[in-house]
Formats: C-alpha cells, sequence, structure tokens
C-alpha cells in the first residue's frame, strides 16, 4: 500500500488531482466551505431556481462538517466530519457543477465512486470523531449562508496543513475497500 | 431531602466534563490497541484520537462537533424526596451544559428538521431500585454511531450462532462512518422495546468490563474477538482495531422470540455515573 505523503492547495489543481492515490496521507490548505444534510438541501434548491450560490463550485472543496460554536469570534469551534453518504443523493448535481474535492467521513456509494472517477474529483476522509484536532487547522471562520442553521450554516474555513486520507481518487480507487474480510 | 438545583448543577458539570474530557477507561483501552495494532493507517488514526482527547481540554474544544443526544438512565431508589421535579432538573442540567459548554446543540424536529436550539429534550429512562439513593447514567451519544445501530427480531432457533452473525453483520455494515474502533453495546432478549435499551445501558459499563455472568463474559471475548477479525480497523482504514470492548446485557423474553439489539458507540465514548 502507498501511502505518499503531501501538501496540496485549494483550489485543486487537475495536476494534482491525478496524482492523488487512495490511502496517501495530505495536509491541505486554502478555503473550504462546510455543508451538510440542511445547506445541501437550500443549495440544490437555489439551483433550481438559478439563484446565485452562497460559493462558487468549480474547483472548490466541500467540507461535510457542523461545527460547534466557537468561544472567540472568527475561530472554529470543534469540527471533525459527519458521514458523507448522507450527501450522496446531491454530489452528482455538483460535482457537474465543477466541484473537485470533498471532505468527511465514511464510505461513498458505487454511484459517486464511479462519478468521482469520471468527473476527475476527489474524496477524502478527515479525523473522524477528533474535532478538537481538527479546529487547530482552522486558522479562519466566517458563517457566510444560512446562518439561522447554526451548525448546519455554511462556513467558510481558511486551513492549514488539514490533515486528511485520500479515500477515492481518479482512478476509482477505494481504501476502505482493501482491507475488509468477507463475513463467514 | 435532595435539592433538584444541586442535581440540576451535577448534570451541567458532567455533561461539560465528558465532552472535554475522554474517561481514563477509554484511553487505556485506546492505547492498548495503538501496541497491537499493525496497520499504518490505523496506527496513525490511532495517534490521532490520542492526541485530540489530550487536545480538548487543554485548547478548550469539545472532542467531538457532534455532542450528541443527551441520554439519561436513572435508577432511582424507591425511598428518595427530592424537593422538586426530576426531570425538571435533568433538563434544566442539559440545557445550560450545552449553552455554557460551547457544546453544539444537535437536536430537531424530526419532520421539519428545525433545531430546537438548546438540545433539549434529553432522552431519560427510569429505573427503580431498594433505598434512598438516585444514580445518574448520563451520555452524551452521537448520531453517526447511532444511525448504525441495529435491532433484529431472531427466533429461539436462530440461538447463539444467529446472534453472533448479527453483530458481526452489523458491525460491518457500519464501517467507517460510525467511527471504529467501536464500544459495542449489545442486548439480549426482553422485547422489542427493552432490548435496545438493555444495549444502551451496556454502553455504560466502564469500557473493558467484563458481565459478571461466565457465560455472557465467554460470549463477549468470543465476538470481540469475531469483529476485531473483520479487518475495518480504526477510521476504517484497515487494521485490527475495529472494537475496543464489546459488552452484553441479558434479560429473559418470551418463548417465541429471540430480540438481539447492537447499539454501536463510536470511539469518543462520552459517559459518567453521579450518584446522589
Amino acid at each position: 500500500m502507498n501511502k505518499k505523503v503531501s501538501n496540496i492547495k485549494t483550489p485543486l489543481a487537475e495536476s494534482v488531482i491525478k496524482k492523488l492515490r487512495s490511502g496517501d496521507i495530505v495536509y491541505l490548505s486554502g478555503t473550504i466551505y462546510t455543508a451538510r444534510d440542511q445547506a445541501h438541501r437550500l443549495i440544490m434548491e437555489m439551483i433550481k431556481k438559478k439563484k446565485k450560490l452562497p460559493f462558487e463550485m468549480k474547483g472548490q472543496v466541500i467540507y461535510y462538517c457542523g461545527p460547534t460554536s466557537a468561544r472567540f469570534k472568527g475561530h472554529a469551534g470543534s469540527c471533525g466530519p459527519t458521514t458523507s453518504s448522507r450527501m450522496d443523493k446531491y454530489t452528482i448535481k455538483l460535482l457537474s457543477l465543477g466541484l473537485k474535492g470533498m471532505i468527511g467521513k465514511g464510505e461513498r456509494s458505487s454511484e459517486i465512486v464511479g462519478a468521482i472517477k469520471e468527473k476527475r474529483a476527489v474524496y477524502f476522509a478527515a479525523p473522524a470523531g477528533l474535532g478538537a484536532l481538527v479546529s487547530r487547522h482552522v486558522i479562519e471562520s466566517e458563517c457566510i449562508a444560512f446562518k439561522k442553521l447554526g451548525p448546519e450554516a455554511v462556513y467558510k474555513f481558511e486551513v492549514k496543513d488539514m490533515p486528511l486520507i485520500v479515500v477515492n481518487d481518479v482512478k476509482g480507487n477505494d481504501v476502505y475497500k482493501r482491507k475488509r474480510k468477507c463475513l463467514r | 431531602m435532595k435539592k433538584v438545583k444541586d442535581i440540576s448543577r451535577k448534570i451541567s458539570e458532567a455533561f461539560i466534563d465528558i465532552n472535554y474530557d475522554l474517561s481514563s477507561d477509554v484511553i487505556f483501552a485506546l492505547k492498548k490497541a495503538l501496541k497491537k495494532e499493525t496497520s499504518s493507517l490505523g496506527r496513525f488514526t490511532l495517534r490521532n484520537i490520542l492526541l485530540n482527547a489530550e487536545l480538548a481540554g487543554k485548547i478548550q474544544v469539545p472532542l467531538c462537533q457532534d455532542c450528541g443526544l443527551a441520554v439519561v438512565y436513572v435508577e432511582a431508589g424507591e425511598d428518595v424526596s427530592l424537593d422538586g421535579s426530576l426531570v425538571k432538573a435533568i433538563n434544566d442540567g442539559v440545557k445550560d451544559a450545552y449553552k455554557k459548554g460551547y457544546l453544539r446543540k444537535s437536536v430537531c424536529d424530526p419532520v421539519t428538521r428545525r433545531n430546537t436550539n438548546t438540545n433539549l429534550p434529553p432522552l431519560i429512562h427510569v429505573e427503580y431500585i431498594k433505598g434512598k439513593s438516585i444514580k445518574l447514567y448520563l451520555m452524551s451519544k452521537g448520531g453517526g454511531s447511532e444511525n448504525k445501530s441495529r435491532l433484529k427480531m431472531l427466533t429461539p432457533s436462530d440461538g447463539i450462532d444467529g446472534i453472533e452473525d448479527f453483530i458481526c453483520e452489523t458491525v460491518a455494515l457500519a464501517g467507517a462512518s460510525a467511527c471504529p474502533p467501536f464500544i459495542l453495546g449489545v442486548g439480549i432478549g426482553g422485547s422489542f422495546d427493552k432490548v435496545t435499551a438493555l444495549a444502551k445501558k451496556a454502553l455504560f459499563r466502564r469500557v473493558g468490563s467484563k458481565n459478571k455472568k461466565a457465560s455472557l463474559q465467554k460470549l463477549e471475548n468470543r465476538i470481540f474477538k469475531k469483529v476485531n477479525s473483520l479487518g475495518i480497523g480504526p477510521g476504517g482504514f484497515g487494521g485490527k482495531a475495529t472494537a475496543l470492548a464489546v459488552h452484553i446485557e441479558m434479560k429473559e423474553c418470551h418463548i417465541a422470540s429471540l430480540p438481539v439489539a447492537v447499539n454501536i458507540n463510536c470511539h469518543s465514548s462520552r459517559y459518567k455515573c453521579i450518584k446522589l
């Protein structure tokens, strides 16, 4: 198993994405946007109504995350990932609008794994259940949409060296499927 | 006479405490798992889990952003007297903790999805015991692992093999999104509703503690070995540590049934028992 370690930046360039392989450890820096269940639902409504989205999808990275409220303005609270598969329903549309990266936890459906390959995107796992650790890599946080939703709002995060593991790459690999044994 | 104000304050302190300070039994089990782990991504994950536990208290950021539903098991002495409502005391304590402790409010209307913004209501279970004391078992239960928990009404002929298969299948289906390594609370017997309550109550046992019954101890050990040979590993990235512990609780059941429930808890098992 290759465990290449690299530092990468957002927006994700095609030349970077194509080199990433399932199982690699990467340290991500730059802007990412949080969105979970309710934010996805509202973004879909905005797309349908042809409204301007809270952020441009092209080349961007969405983080499936609902942070705790922070003690200090501009800081992030605890901010580990939530289960990505709940957003599978919305993902194909967002990929077609140019979304290039997703960060969350857990397996995606085979349809999404295929779409990631086809659209030359990437899906990363963030340290799951480790919100304090992740918060240290968020240097700035700002709520940019759906403020009323609290933890389910969209936050713009500036991250530095956020530790991630590549799950699904442009070759259709899946780190979660590697070591599974079948039931008896 | 016990004062409900004191109870409320203690509940608030306990909920804040468990969300910043991973209990020593969980840390001990994680360190033990790290010693045995051979998968490199598994070791990477376990080290991060231990680092997160160290950081949370120090930087005053909750262990996990999902500060959970507040679950409260009450063992109330039959002869206890209070100067007010216990349910109100629990509600006040939870509300206060989630506000003061900067804990995420994760409770909503199931249909409209509107957040209650207080993390209320908590889920309260009450059991009566002899005496004048009250024991409160408190837990912040995350949604990711709860979503992967399962119940099955087996038939008597499914027997022990059926139980073991169902538990292993549940763990395999849970995979990475329920945040392994898990603590597995297993309920066997009772009824459709009781078995899930047993499974949840099993999560309040100290991690790695053994059932008092020898036959259940053996079953716990056997299932522990079996689930840890599934290869899911820490974070789901492969490895030996899929579960940190298996806790089984049992109750007699109907001659026609064999209910089994598996309540999965993530590695960030946030629980505490307070005695009043």
